[in-house]
């Protein structure tokens, strides 16, 4: 039984890497929120098949809030966003797609080789996929650096976000409530701001593009 | 080495070379189905294999001895490809000669016969096709080659034969590595086959072609050859395929009765696989030559990331 629900573990482990390394490739801003909404559901089945496989049933509690604030309200947000900033069908020019995707092999390697140590002292049956977890940030990362528009750039954040979700749920079964709640909140909160500032951005330069930031001063 | 691995070895190559074109034949026809179009007959390939046989060959006047010898060499090594994927039997005398890599190199050199000989004429298609056939299989190679090294991982052996060995023999589970692999080939054999999001085998336009400008310069007896060579290298990719992730059903016992029951396994696997090309084929449109190594470095990915996930969580799956 325990090795059925390992190897669920590690298949949607997999999906999130694989889901991670899509949103890295992915132009078209709305198939990022689509991405951004399916690495959501994952993370919620993993986040139950792992309380059902250790049977603690705050594991569960967290995956239902994460279906409501990740599959449901975030992307629900930003889909709002996009549709009053009229950048719905916007395509950003990405520098060399396979460059940015060899990149990645070389973090997920670094990554895998970071959690190696931990993997073997971790006795956690998702054990194995603390260097995903890692992974996951890590790329998330790289796609915040790649990115000059701001709403790919907020989705790159939530991206990580899940990541060290999925990192915690998989070293530890979770944090302790309080914290996990706290850490809802503060998305959501982050979400709202980020909002608020892409109009900001957006009214002051007439675009959404970050490089306009990188000026200080009006010349 | 037994009479009957030789039979077995014997049988494989002659299945292969006489299916190979009912294999072409039977995506052109899925194809047709779901595209709602009349189709073209299943033994259409049969036919034009014919009609090429009995023309005469033209060759240009300044074409070298290589270009002759080309459509030869690519024939054997696709026949030798087919001859060491197990698809009946893994009591295969030819297996220990060429292992997966090999497997590799063997494409390898058939694709630069290929691409010597489109350039040989010099006619200006010919180096065309060439040039992207190279772009293609520079992509394509590593992407297969981790595709192997994953199952290689699994198996602990790069040889084919115990690679459907131990993945056959092994209870039936989730495996996300060998998932991602499937992709990965799926995405490289589309690629190497020519067939669409990356060429398609049913144009003549001059901006998209890819394996037709390779092979402009040919007729006769030799385009037949290599018709001939291109479906084998389709037949070998679906067995590869099904070698890798579908490996039940292959003889593994020393008795005819056992090759007799893989005969039937093989024909709905192929016939699944062939449904599943048409199927991809037609969900997909054509993209653009300069797409084409972002689709590969997707299939590369995909297939390094296999490799990796085999390698972390793989301690913890057995």
């Amino acid at each position: 039984m325990t090795g059925l629900m390992q190897q669920f573990v590690n298949l949607f482990a997999a999906l999130l890497l694989l889901l991670a390394f899509a949103m890295l490739a992915q132009r078209r801003i709305l198939s990022l929120i689509h991405l951004y909404t399916l690495q959501g559901v994952v993370l919620v089945a993993a986040t139950a098949v792992m309380g059902y496989a250790t049977r603690q049933p705050h594991l569960y509690v967290s995956a239902g809030m994460t279906l409501a604030l990740k599959v449901l309200l975030i992307p629900w947000l930003l889909h709002r966003v996009i549709n009053r900033l009229n950048v719905r069908w916007d395509i950003e020019m990405l520098i060399n797609v396979p460059t940015t995707l060899i990149a990645g092999i070389v973090l997920v390697i670094f990554a895998f080789y970071l959690a190696a140590p931990i993997a073997d002292l971790a006795a956690s049956i998702a054990r194995g996929t603390l260097g995903i977890a890692l992974a996951c940030v890590l790329l998330s990362f790289m796609m915040m650096i790649t990115r000059s528009k701001a709403v790919p750039q907020v989705i790159g954040f939530l991206a990580m976000e899940n990541g060290l979700f999925f990192a915690a749920t998989a070293a530890t079964y979770g944090m302790p409530m309080v914290v996990e709640l706290g850490i809802a909140l503060d998305v959501l909160v982050g979400i709202l701001i980020l909002g608020v500032f892409l109009f900001q951005i957006r009214e002051q330069f007439d675009s959404l593009d970050i490089r306009h930031l990188e000026k200080l001063k009006d010349d | 080495m037994s009479a009957l691995g030789l039979a077995s070895q014997a049988l494989e190559i002659v299945a292969a070379l006489a299916a190979a074109p009912l294999l072409l034949g039977w995506v052109g026809q899925c194809r047709a189905w779901l595209q709602n179009r009349t189709a073209p007959g299943l033994l259409q390939p049969y036919r034009v294999l014919h009609k090429l046989f009995n023309k005469d060959s033209v060759l240009a006047a300044n074409a070298s001895p290589l270009f002759r010898t080309a459509p030869y060499v690519i024939f054997g090594c696709m026949t030798l490809a087919c001859g060491i994927v197990p698809t009946l039997s893994t009591d295969l005398p030819l297996s220990p000669a060429a292992d997966a890599i090999a497997l590799v190199g063997l494409f390898a050199l058939a694709r630069v016969f290929a691409a010597l000989a489109a350039m040989d004429v010099g006619t200006a298609f010919g180096s065309l096709g060439a040039r992207r056939e190279m772009l293609v299989g520079f992509l394509a190679e590593p992407a297969l080659l981790m595709v192997f090294f994953t199952a290689a991982l699994i198996s602990n052996s790069t040889s084919l034969t115990s690679i459907v060995r131990t993945l056959s023999a092994q209870e039936i589970g989730i495996q996300p590595s060998l998932a991602l692999a499937a992709v990965a080939l799926i995405m490289v054999a589309l690629a190497e086959n020519a067939r669409v999001p990356v060429d398609n085998p049913a144009t003549h336009l001059e901006l998209t072609m890819v394996h037709e400008a390779l092979i402009l310069e040919y007729s006769g007896r030799h385009l037949a050859l290599i018709e001939w060579a291109a479906a084998l290298k389709l037949f070998a990719y679906a067995c590869i395929g099904m070698a890798l992730f579908a490996p039940w059903g292959v003889a593994h016992a020393q008795s005819p009765a056992a090759l007799l029951t893989a005969a039937p396994v093989l024909v709905a696997k192929l016939a699944a696989t062939g449904f599943l090309l048409a199927l991809l084929e037609t969900l997909s449109a054509k993209m653009r030559i300069f797409r084409v190594p972002e689709f590969l470095g997707m299939a590369f990915m995909l297939a390094v990331i296999a490799m990796l996930v085999r390698l972390l969580l793989g301690a913890g799956a057995q």
